[in-house]
Parts: C-alpha cells; sequence; structure tokens
C-alpha cells in the first residue's frame, strides 16, 4: 500500500472516533436538524465533483462529471437551507402570550 | 499545504455538528458547517485552477459552473418550497443525491482512467477496491434514499413487502457484488464495476422495500450514514484528505445518530432492518363487537371547557393533516378561559424524532410547555383531559399493560391514566404496528372519528358557541 494510503486509513479512523464523540448526547428534539445538517455535510463529496467535472476528458466522463457536480449541488445547497429553515423555528420563540 | 485548509473545513464541520447537537447552538452549527463548506468547495476550486495543465483538454470550468447552477437551483427551489411536514422525505431525496454523485466521481475515474491510459498511471489495487466500495455504497445509498422517499410519500406502499427468502435474498445480492468487485479489481475488467452498480441499484431497492414505513427514519439517517462513508471512499479514490475527514465525520456520526433513533423506538437496529414490524402476521382485529364511546366536536369542547388541566398529544395523524395551527388556535381559545394546556411530546412523535416539535415550533406554540416523555406521564393522572391528535401506537397500554404485545416495552405516554381521554383520530384503524388499542374502548375514553385538522377546527367553533 501507497504512504498516501495508509495515512488516507489513518485519518479515516481517527476522523470517525472524532464522529462517534462529537453525537454522544443529543437530546430527541434536534435528532431531525442533526440528521438533515450531517446529510448536507455529507455533500462534501462536492470536492470529488469539482475536480471529476474539472479533470473530465472525453463526453462519458463530462456527462460523469456535470451529474456528479448537479448531484453533490442539491445535496449540499438543499441540505444546508432546509436545516437552517427548521432551525431558524427553533429560534423565534414567542415572547410568552398575555 | 491544500490538505490543511480540509483540515480546517474538518474543523469546522466538527464544531457545527457539535453546535447542532444543543437548541441554543443549532442554528449557528448548522451555518458553520455551511462555511465548512464553502471553505472545502474554495479550495478545491484553487487546486483545480493551480492543475490546469494536467488535462490535455484544459480545465473544463464550464461542466463546474453548468452543474453547479442546475443542482443549486434544484437544491435551493426544493428546500425553500417544501412544507415542514414533508420534511423527512426531502432529507431522504438530498442524501439519495449525495450518495449517488459519490458513485459518480467513483465512474468518472474510472472511466478518466480507461480513455488516458497513456497519461495516467494504472490504479494501485487497493485503490481499485475503494473505487469498489464508493460505487458499491453511494449506489445503494442513492436507490435506497429514494425508495424511503416514495413510501413517506404514499408512491409506494408504507407497508413493509415479503422478499423470497427474506434477508438471505439481500445477502445473495450481496455476495454477488463481491463477485463483481473481485472480476473488476483482480482482472482489471470495467465491466465489472457497471455490473456491480446495477446490482447495488437492485439492493438499496429490496433492501428498505421490506421495512415499515414508521421505521423509515431510522433507515434514512442510516443511509445518511453510509452516504458518509461513501463519500469518504471516493476520497480515496481520488486522494483527496478533505473527503476523507468530511466522509468518516459523518460516517460515524450518522450511525451514532441511527442507534438513538432507534432507542427512542426501543427497537434493535438490527431488529428494524431485517424484522418488518407486523410482517409475521400481526393479531387480528376484531374491534366488531367492542364498545367504542363516539363523541362529537360538541361533546368534546363541553369536556375541555370544564376541565381545568389538558394536555394535548400529537401524533403522526397531527402532521399529515398539518394540524399544527389549528392545535395552537384551540390551545389559545382554552387558555382565554383559563385553562391550562401543555403538550406531552413522545420522542418519535411525527414522522420523525423530533419532527413534531418542530411543527409546533413552527406553529408559534411557547417551547416551555412542550413536555417530554418523563415529564408527561407524572401529569397524567392529575389531567382533566388529554387530547390525543392523531397518536395511536405511543399511546397504547399494550405496551406496558400486555406482555405479548410485539410492542411491549415500548415507551409510552399513559394518556389512559387521565380523567377523560378524547382520541381524534379517522377510524379505528391500527397504527404501523398493526395492533389494536385498547385504549379506544376504555369507558373513559371519547373517539372522534374525522380528519385532525377539521376536528379541531370544529371543537374550537363549538367552544365558542358555549
Amino acid at each position: 500500500m501507497s504512504p498516501a494510503f495508509i495515512q488516507g486509513i489513518v485519518v479515516f479512523v481517527l476522523a470517525a472516533f472524532v464522529g462517534f464523540e462529537v453525537i454522544s448526547k443529543v437530546p430527541p428534539t434536534l435528532h431531525t436538524p442533526l440528521m438533515s445538517g450531517a446529510n448536507a455535510i455529507s455533500g462534501i463529496t462536492i470536492v470529488g465533483a469539482i475536480i471529476a467535472a474539472a479533470f473530465a476528458d472525453g463526453p462519458l466522463a463530462i456527462i460523469l462529471g456535470l451529474l456528479a457536480m448537479a448531484f453533490a449541488m442539491i445535496n449540499v445547497i438543499g441540505g444546508f437551507l432546509v436545516t437552517d429553515r427548521m432551525l431558524e423555528m427553533f429560534k423565534k420563540k414567542p415572547v410568552a402570550k398575555k | 499545504m491544500i490538505t490543511l485548509f480540509y483540515l480546517l473545513s474538518g474543523a469546522l464541520f466538527i464544531i457545527g455538528l457539535r453546535g447542532l447537537g444543543s437548541p441554543r447552538t443549532a442554528r449557528r452549527g448548522n451555518q458553520i458547517a455551511g462555511a465548512g463548506m464553502a471553505l472545502a468547495s474554495v479550495v478545491t476550486l484553487v487546486y483545480v485552477f493551480d492543475h490546469a495543465g494536467d488535462n490535455d483538454l484544459g480545465v473544463l470550468w464550464w461542466v463546474i459552473v453548468v452543474g453547479a447552477i442546475i443542482g443549486g437551483a434544484i437544491g435551493a427551489f426544493l428546500a425553500l418550497k417544501v412544507k415542514m411536514t414533508a420534511m423527512p422525505e426531502l432529507v431522504a431525496a438530498f442524501n439519495g443525491f449525495g450518495g449517488g454523485a459519490s458513485a459518480l466521481v467513483a465512474f468518472a475515474e474510472i472511466v478518466a482512467v480507461g480513455t488516458v491510459v497513456a497519461t495516467n498511471a494504472p490504479f494501485a489495487t487497493e485503490t481499485e477496491v475503494t473505487v469498489s466500495l464508493s460505487i458499491a455504497i453511494g449506489v445503494v445509498t442513492f436507490s435506497g434514499s429514494f425508495v424511503a422517499y416514495g413510501k413517506l410519500q404514499g408512491l409506494i406502499t408504507g407497508k413493509p413487502v415479503a422478499l423470497p427468502g427474506g434477508p438471505f435474498f439481500n445477502l445473495a445480492l450481496v455476495l454477488l457484488m463481491t463477485g463483481a468487485s473481485i472480476w473488476a479489481v483482480g482482472f482489471n475488467e470495467p465491466l465489472g464495476y457497471w455490473i456491480l452498480a446495477a446490482i447495488a441499484l437492485v439492493l438499496g431497492v429490496t433492501g428498505v422495500i421490506p421495512i415499515g414505513g414508521a421505521d423509515m427514519p431510522v433507515v434514512i439517517s442510516l443511509l445518511n450514514s453510509l452516504s458518509g462513508v461513501a463519500a469518504a471512499m471516493a476520497g480515496f479514490v481520488i486522494g483527496n484528505q478533505g473527503l476523507i475527514i468530511a466522509g468518516a465525520l459523518v460516517g460515524a456520526a450518522g450511525f451514532i445518530l441511527t442507534v438513538q433513533m432507534s432507542e427512542a423506538m426501543n427497537r434493535s437496529l438490527a431488529n428494524v432492518l431485517f424484522a418488518g414490524f407486523g410482517t409475521e402476521g400481526a393479531a387480528p382485529i376484531d374491534a366488531g363487537d367492542k364498545p367504542v364511546n363516539s363523541a362529537t366536536p360538541e361533546d368534546v369542547a363541553i369536556a375541555l371547557a370544564y376541565a381545568q388541566k389538558v394536555i394535548v398529544v400529537p401524533g403522526y395523524g397531527l402532521a399529515v393533516a398539518q394540524a399544527q395551527h389549528a392545535v395552537r388556535d384551540l390551545a389559545m381559545a382554552l387558555e382565554e378561559r383559563e385553562i391550562t394546556v401543555e403538550y406531552a411530546i413522545h420522542p418519535v412523535a411525527g414522522r420523525m424524532p423530533g419532527h413534531m416539535k418542530v411543527l409546533l415550533a413552527e406553529a408559534d406554540v411557547p417551547y416551555d410547555v412542550l413536555l417530554d416523555l418523563d415529564h408527561s406521564n407524572p401529569r397524567f393522572p392529575h389531567t382533566d383531559v388529554v387530547l390525543v391528535v392523531g397518536a395511536n401506537d405511543v399511546v397504547n397500554p399494550s405496551a406496558r399493560d400486555d406482555s405479548t404485545s410485539p410492542i411491549y416495552g415500548m415507551p409510552i405516554l399513559e394518556v389512559d391514566l387521565a380523567a377523560t381521554t378524547v382520541v381524534i383520530k379517522r377510524s379505528l384503524a391500527p397504527g404501523f404496528a398493526g395492533i389494536d388499542n385498547p385504549l379506544f374502548y376504555m369507558p373513559s375514553t371519547m373517539m372522534l372519528f374525522s380528519d385532525a385538522k377539521a376536528a379541531l377546527e370544529h371543537i374550537e367553533e363549538a367552544l365558542a358557541d358555549l
């Protein structure tokens, strides 16, 4: 295995442990927004999509790159916006009535 | 150097996820994570600009721009237009696109190697293995998410669909996929990847379709975790640390969240995935000969008017009928009569854990009258009227009393302990668990058979006439 690949595994395992730790104590109320937010972060594949789109070198590669780019953007933009919309509602707690 | 920027965006994701775990900081957390994503994207664009000479065709900026505009417009349109009640299926759809994108990135990489063999060194075996994983996981996420979407939208039956051979059917598909990967990797046969993708497409469907609609949130959360893993695998394929960091982070965080969600339903994850709830012959429902107290909205209004303490138990039916504003209006009318109104929220009320609080918050219900399970149950014995709106399984006393019941042991809201329980429901039909609810036949229970929204509006009108 190449050193870069081994380094990748190291990073993967450490990041996974961080992921486990970060989530340990979430109230059920926030499960929905958290799932939505985590979903938006999984749109990180946009990084791969940009590279695939930029360096496409034939018709098939261009189609694949274009689709990857569009799919990833739906995930990223949609994911963050919808999470924000959800959380905005938690924010505007009405001042105690009467 | 570029890796340092990815590390920074990874740190922003971690801070963001942490923020999302607490109500006060949640919105800020999401914005911080969004900033991390923007940073990662910009850094990648700079990287691409720097390496423009690597491609004979130069950098295809138009592909990036066109793809970004199409995807961004679709994503923004859906996110801003969707009704709050349709949130779970939208998350599923977004997630499906993310998984699909990871698979496409891996495919683009194989295609590139296939056409410019002269300039690109062939992949190392370990990289080819990650190509297979990226395609397999990404495609399963893609098709599985859209089946989940279809189930929640009612396009596909919400009931568990039994597969020939049960779980072994899917196991066979996994073995076939392993075979296709070995063919692709071991024998350098690109066709193997396409076959792998085709089987994965089927597995996403057959993996999700045997699971009942009520369990879809857990499935979506699991698929969300998988799409993170797919992104990390795509990171190995193109040798990008940013993808690996964020992908592994979401994969792990999503998995923990999945486990927490199934715990909130008192089920193990394995039970959700492999035991289609109710497929093994749910108890037959013989409601025919049991007496039911059927009530009119006027009856309910009178019961409410003479109460001092009312607790509302909102459920799935309220979410579907979009009755969150109607329930808020009724509560305000009651408060004008100096009646205390609180809400008891079951952890899995609505269509996803936490969904009900989002809906009520949308209707401007103050946060401090929303009670969770532990705070609600001690209050029911001292409550005059409990108004159950479109909830069923979460208030089923069988979970507490009947050890033979499939839902025995599930935490419930003990609404049967209140002086009077009003259940607003369209019919006596069973809930997702597919079992009968003894609550409906109790002498202290009034059944109001109606759509949740219409019923609440009628009660409010009747109350005004009193």
